[in-house]
Formats: C-alpha cells, structure tokens, sequence
C-alpha cells in the first residue's frame, strides 16, 4: 500500500496541523476536518484507508460519529481523546474503534498505532505465521516458538496468545477477550484473565515482569506488541 | 461537645428543654420540705441559664415562661392556684420572669456573636488556603510555562546562533516542561475528582504483581538512580480493586521516595496480604458495605532512605497543598492528598512514619480477595 491516505477530524486547528505535519512527513497522504459533519461527508466520497477521530467535536458527539461511520466504514478508526476516562476509551473500542490515544499523546506512539491498524488491516486474509522477534506463533501448526523452542502452552493459554498476536497491535478489551475465549457467560469472571496473563506471560517473555509482548493496558485491556 | 448540642434538631430541642424544666422544678418539688420557694427561683433560673448556653432562641423562651410558669403554680403560696397571694411574691414573680426572659436573650446574642466571628475566622482560613494554593499553583504551572515560552523565543529567532547541541537541549527542555504541566493538571484533575466526591471506585480483579511492576515501568525515568527492592508475597491473592486509582497511588508515592531519596540510596516496595487486619478494620466499615467473608486487607509498605518527615509535620502532609519547606520543586502539595483520597475512596487507610534512615508509608486496603491464581489451573 504506498501513501495510504489519512482523515483527520479534529476541532482543534492546532491539533490537526501537528498531525498533518507529522503524517505527511511520514509518507501518509492527509486530508483534515473540523467538525463532525465535514468528516463524514469527506469520509464517504473520499473513503480513507484510516481516520483518526476526536471524541470531542463541536457539533456531534464522538461516539456518535463514530457509529455512523461503523453503519459502512470497515477500515481502521483511531479514537483521540483528552478524557483518560476508562468507560469512555471501553465504550469507543466497543462501537468499533481499533484503538485509542489519549492527549497529549507522543507522536512516536501514534506513527506505531497506526502503521499496526494498517498493517491489521491488510493482514485480514490471515498469514498463519506471526513473527514477533524472539516469538514465533504459527496458527497453522498451532505453535509458539520462543527463541526457536516450542513453548509448552495449554489450550487455553494458546486460544488467549493467538488471539491476540493475530490483532497484534491493537488493544483487546478484558471483556473481548473473556467472551472470545472462555464464552459469553463468562465477561465478568476477569481473574481467569488475569491468572492466564500472569502464566503466558512467565512462559512468553524474557521477563514476566517487564513485559515486551503482553501489554497491560491500564483498566481497559491488553495489547500485543510484536517487536520492541 | 456544646457544638454538638447546638446542631440538635428543633422539636429535640423544645423536647429537651420543656424535660430539663420539669426535672428540676420536679426535684425541688419532692425537696420543698428542706428549701425555701426563693431558693427554688434561683434553681430553676440556672436551669433555663443552662439551656440558654446551647439551645436556639425559642426553645429557651418556651423553658424560661415554663419555669416561671411552674414555679408560680408549685411554689408561690398559694399553692396550685395562679394567683399570688401577698404583693411582695407577685413582684417577685414578675421579676422572675423579665430575668428569664433578659437572659435568654441576652445568652443568644452572645452566641451569635461568637457564631460569627467563628465563621469569620473560618473564611479567613479559606482565603489563606487558597492564597497557598494560587501561590503554589501559580509557581508550578508557570515553571515550566516559562520554559516553553524561552525555548520557543530562542529556537523561532533565526537570527540567534544557536548550536545544534543547544537547540536540543531547548527542545528537550521544552517537552520535560510539557509532561510536567500535563502531570500537574492530571493532579488538579484528580483533586477535584475527589473534592466533588464523584470517585466512584470501578473494582476489578487485580493482580498486585501486574500492578506494581506497571507502576515502576511507568517511573523507570524518576527511579533510574536508585536502588529499588520490590517483594511481593508469592501468595497474594488477587483483590477486587480499582486498577487506576490504586495505580496513581503507588505512582505518587514511589514518585515522592523516588524525589526525596538521594541518588543511589534504596527504596523498599513490600506488598503482603493481612487476613486478620480486617476484623480490626470491620469496625470501620459501614454496615452496608458490599465486603464479605473473604475479604482480606492488601498492605502496601513503601520506604525510603530519604530525610524522613520532620515529627510536628507528619500530620500536616496528607493536606491539600501542603509542602515541606525548602522542598524540591515537582510538586503542587497534591500527590500525598490524592493518596489519601484515593485510599479512602476503598475504605483504606494511608499511615506515614518516620524510620531510621528515612520514612515509611503504609497502606492497608481492604478487599474482597479471590485465591484463584494459587490454584493448578486446568
């Protein structure tokens, strides 16, 4: 995908100029929006290969917009936020955000969100073999491979690595990941989650307790990072 | 304790009062045998005297016509009747009655009185506090204002020969000041989360090993010159806690170890489950409380080989805005006081004590506790 093609709606002018400067010096082609309204009519006649949505527009709600544009849009949508408000970052990754940055956010972090969202979404037609520095996930073979030894995994523990490394990049929330592997009755039982993030994580990293892979991400969920 | 009586509800106070009346005349009544009637006046006038000190204005007046009532019927000859025989007694009894009355009014502007000169000290108290705050506020948001304001002047010159060595070090300038106008402003914000009482702790299954470890990756930057041992019991349980809050707790605190420790010196994390604790700690805890049996106490112990607290000052630093004198800059006063809300928040308690060789912080937060991850799973 060469110059993929960014839209930005944010209010605030100073916000949206750091943001085209640094994305188009990055090689993304950029086109920007102040109001609620002006995104998504640019979002339907130009569609974007991603937008970056504030949540807090003049004229519309940001959750709002955001179902709006879920009705028809299936490319990534990055959620910018001031409020650090877990519900809130909860509710936007529940209406279909791929993820979320608080402001003030540092732009090295964005640039990496976003090439991931990108690269998330081209990956749809499923490479079975996820490559993560020192570890290897082969969904085919149904493997782990950690510095080139098989990691002797449980069921359960391979269903919640697959899972997340195949959204590499991208923030799961706890109740995502609760329904996805252990079932629909199951979204409140968090100390499942967190006894197995504990185990993967002795098994996976280099050191349980300055994780490179299984991230944790404060009240919301957890995020899979391929390389450090 | 007459502060406390002054805020009894009205008709508790009529109730009180009319009751106070009817004992003592009742007193001097099963006693008439031994004291004069003019004797029986002076005791029942200290009575309606001594509601006066702590009643409202009514209440009183209702006692004072009560007892000049009661003490007309009772006592003055002849008995039983509100007639008064000899011209002498009906003086008496008019006087009686306008002292009464004189003092009740009298004792009640008294209070006002002194009602408002408190209130006045009280607003005086408010204003200095938020002189201190302006104060503080002013000097820690415009540090690092006027750090950015002197980059940006000095980096959009074009005529000023800056070295690339010096731009960089403006524009790392810059940012430090950015992230600690942003850390002010999240503390302003969590304080007035507190003040407005709209913390609302959101309790998760929480791993205090995951916990603990987040917190220190976060400061790795503050900690990087100091000796940090972390022991967490390998059998803590997970607690049903509010992962953010309890996060920015721990952030504060080891931020302030990290502050006050001089580099290279130690600082001591200790986290341990107490099951006994809680019992002492029921007796804290509103009986409608959602804690049940399995409801444990997390003890957090987080020590520094810093200077210590000076002794008359460990009360104080849990205060809003209150900072050690000659401190570091950093802070607004409001780490410490975010702790405390924040602990409270779970029905915590935060202790700070002076150790040899430097202070210790102490949180005990009790919790409903889950022993799922010392189980074989699977």
């Amino acid at each position: 995908m060469n110059n993929p093609a960014i839209l930005i709606i944010d209010d605030e002018a100073q916000i949206r100029r750091l943001l085209e400067i640094t994305l188009e010096s990055n090689g993304f082609k950029v086109e920007s929006a102040e109001t609620a309204k002006e995104g998504l009519r640019i979002a339907a006649n130009h569609p974007p290969d991603l937008i970056i949505l504030d949540l807090g527009l003049p004229d519309e709600n940001g959750h709002s917009v955001l179902k709006k544009l879920r009705e028809w849009y299936t490319k990534p949508i990055i959620i910018l936020s001031v409020q650090s408000s877990e519900d809130d970052i909860v509710k936007a990754l529940y209406n279909g955000a791929n993820d979320y940055l608080v402001k003030p956010f540092r732009t090295g972090e964005l640039l990496a969100r976003i090439r991931s969202a990108l690269r998330g979404a081209a990956n749809e037609e499923n490479n079975p073999l996820i490559d993560a520095g020192d570890l290897q996930i082969d969904l085919a073979a149904r493997t782990v491979k950690k510095n080139n030894e098989i990691v002797k995994l449980t069921a359960t523990e391979y269903k919640l690595i697959s899972l997340l490394a195949q959204h590499e990049g991208k923030v799961l929330t706890h109740q995502y990941l609760l329904r996805e592997v252990w079932g629909p009755g199951y979204i409140n039982q968090s100390q499942y989650l967190r006894v197995f993030i504990a185990q993967l994580r002795k098994k996976v990293e280099a050191d349980a307790n300055r994780p490179e892979h299984i991230l944790t991400e404060s009240g919301v969920g957890y995020r899979f990072i391929a390389k450090e | 304790m007459l502060q406390r009586l002054t805020k009894v509800s009205k008709p508790t106070q009529f109730l009180i009062s009319i009751a106070l009346v009817i004992l003592a005349a009742a007193g001097c009544y099963l006693a008439s045998a031994y004291i004069d009637y003019k004797v029986v006046a002076f005791i029942l006038l200290l009575t309606v005297s001594l509601i006066a000190i702590v009643f409202d204005i009514i209440p009183v007046l209702v006692a004072a016509t009560l007892s000049a009532l009661i003490w007309n019927f009772f006592f003055i000859e002849p008995k039983y009747t509100v007639h008064i025989g000899s011209a002498e007694d009906g003086l008496l009894f008019l006087m009686y009655f306008v002292i009464a009355l004189i003092n009740a009014v009298f004792t009640n502007r008294v209070r006002r009185i002194e009602k408002q000169v408190r209130e006045k000290e009280e607003k005086e108290n408010i204003v200095r506090l938020y002189n201190t705050l302006l104060n503080s506020l002013s000097h820690e948001l415009k540090t690092p204002i006027a750090t950015i304001v002197g980059a940006t002047d000095n980096l959009l010159s074009g005529t000023s020969k800056l070295s690339e060595e010096n731009k960089k070090e403006l524009v790392e300038g810059i940012s430090i000041a950015a992230l600690r106008l942003n850390q002010q402003v999240e503390n302003l914000l969590s304080m007035s989360r507190l003040e407005s009482g709209f913390i609302q702790p959101r309790k998760d299954w929480t791993d205090i090993n995951e916990l603990v470890y987040d917190v220190v990756h976060r400061l790795e930057q503050p900690l990087k010159n100091h000796k940090l041992h972390i022991s967490i019991d390998e059998k803590l349980p997970f607690y049903k806690l509010d992962y953010g809050l309890i996060e920015q707790v721990l952030y504060n605190l080891l931020y302030n170890a990290a502050i006050y420790t001089p580099a290279y010196g130690d600082i001591f994390l200790t986290a341990k489950n107490s099951a006994d604790k809680v019992y002492r700690l029921y007796t804290a805890i509103p009986a409608h409380s959602e804690l049940k049996k399995e409801t444990n106490v997390l003890i957090v112990i987080i020590e520094d080989r810093g200077p210590g607290f000076p002794p008359t000052e460990i009360e104080k630093v849990f205060n809003k805005f209150y900072r050690l004198e000659n401190t570091k800059p950093g802070g607004t006063g409001l780490g410490l006081s975010i702790v405390k809300g924040f602990t409270e928040a779970h029905n915590g308690t935060v202790k700070l004590e002076n150790v040899p060789h430097g202070a210790r912080f102490t949180i005990e937060i009790p919790a409903e506790t889950s022993y799922i991850n010392n189980m074989n799973n699977e």
